[in-house]
């Protein structure tokens, strides 16, 4: 077995960082180590948070894992920000709300930049949760800014999703953007002392009677003031009570999960070969195309039928 | 994906003053580095479990307190305690040259960044250090 895969099963938390990192980095011991903590994942619940900057989520996050460790769990936690796409670099600051718990040994957590990888992110991510799942944490945060769509990928991992919104003017519901109110389990309103916070509890009810949930989960909407931890016990009651629900009704068997999950290797395996193959061998053909003299999809059928035989067709 | 300079940013002990903290942060994020930045007031215990769990390659030290020759051994010793004193450690901050050279000298830091000096010479100083 891996030496940092075996001192991470006994506990090491620097093997464990480490191992994360080369699943960032896409490194080339990925595989072997995925393939070898397989077995001890699949344990932790997984609570993805999500919602517009400035909504308090990473204040959200610190007061709800001193809930969790009050009832003596191990808790993870993966908070990501955006990388910037123009200098490739990351300001990740999470963490200045969450030092209270940097010196618990029952705390992980790490910060992770969006590296702007096509599809790479929610992968990064979801083996990141496997890491922190086989290290023993019993409940992992996953925090994201609901901004783009790989953010929002992110919470397929998840199985409890929050939304969290603010009473202030901008996040008025309709403003939202389209995606982010369909994934929510439960609403969480957070800095609920400020004004608006009733109608906003209205707004959010009146959509969520238009729209019957098809899962027969209704989300409930819950306010909160993270920084004084009120409405906080409660929404550890709601996820609990949610993780119950999903067991009762098998709301997506192991297979379906399986299933997509297998779909994103795949796609992610064959778009990296899809690359290499047309760097590689096909700067004529690309020529071809690029001049007019033939045309991209007898191209791509071109391609498919000499570096796949074919075997993409049908 | 490829490999990405990671350095912590933090403040240890009772200092408030920030601004060069994140003005260093922010020349760091700018270079393509990866920053976490962990606020005010840690204790070096807090620093280096950070340091740990965020797999950096450089911990940088802000301190304006007069703190230093306390602050940045203790950092130094937690990390080979905990085995991670592969871990580059820095600071800046108002540090007189006499302790500069003990710190140095002691073995308690690799570099030290004093009140003036340009922003590029940090981020080449890493990346001259940090095997990528």
């Amino acid at each position: 077995m891996n030496n940092l895969v075996e001192k991470m099963l006994q506990g090491d938390r620097r093997s464990t960082a480490r191992i994360i990192t080369l699943i960032e980095n896409d490194a080339p011991e990925k595989r072997e180590i995925l393939k070898q903590i397989y077995p001890y994942t699949g344990r932790a619940h997984v609570v993805g948070i999500t919602g517009s900057p400035g909504a308090g989520k990473s204040s959200l996050v610190d007061e709800l894992t001193r809930e969790i460790r009050g009832e003596g769990l191990k808790v993870g936690i993966i908070a990501v920000d955006p990388t910037s796409p123009f200098s490739g670099g990351a300001l990740l600051g999470d963490r200045i709300r969450m030092q209270e718990h940097a010196t618990d040994r029952g705390v992980f957590i790490r910060s992770m930049g969006t590296r702007g990888n096509l599809g790479g992110l929610a992968e990064a991510t979801r083996d990141a949760i496997r890491v922190l799942d086989a290290f023993g944490c019993e409940v992992i945060l996953v925090e994201t800014v609901g901004v783009g769509q790989s953010e929002l990928d992110i919470m397929h991992h998840a199985d409890t999703t929050l939304v969290v919104l603010t009473p202030q003017a901008g996040d008025h519901i309709q403003t939202i953007k389209a995606g982010i109110m369909e994934i929510a389990d439960i609403f969480v309103i957070n800095k609920a002392d400020l004004d608006g916070t009733g109608k906003m509890v209205t707004d959010i009810e009146a959509m969520l009677d238009m729209s019957t949930p098809a899962s027969g989960w209704r989300p409930p909407v819950l306010t909160t003031i993270a920084l004084d931890h009120r409405g906080i016990p409660e929404l550890w009651a709601t996820i609990k009570e949610h993780r119950a629900w999903r067991k009762d009704n098998r709301v997506e068997t192991t297979k379906e999960k399986v299933r997509r999950e297998l779909a994103e290797i795949i796609q992610h395996q064959l778009t990296h070969l899809i690359n290499r193959d047309l760097d590689r061998h096909y700067q004529n053909l690309i020529e071809r195309v690029a001049a007019r003299q033939l045309d991209p999809y007898s191209a791509a059928m071109e391609v498919i039928k000499k570096s796949w035989k074919g075997g993409l067709m049908q | 994906m490829a490999r990405k300079i990671r350095v912590l940013i933090a403040k240890p002990g009772l200092d408030g003053h920030d601004r060069g903290a994140r003005v260093i942060a922010r020349a760091l994020r700018d270079a393509g580095m990866e920053v976490i930045y962990t606020g005010l007031h840690q204790t070096p215990e807090q620093i280096v479990e950070a340091a740990i769990q965020e797999d950096v390659d450089v911990v940088g030290l802000s301190i304006l307190s007069g703190a230093h020759m306390t602050l940045i051994p203790r950092v130094t010793q937690l990390l080979r305690e905990n085995g991670a004193d592969d871990i580059l450690v820095i600071g800046g901050g108002t540090i007189p040259e006499d302790d500069i050279k003990a710190l140095k000298e002691g073995g308690w830091v690799k570099e030290l960044f004093t009140p003036g000096t340009p922003l590029e010479a940090i981020v080449e100083w890493i990346q001259a250090n940090v095997k990528v």
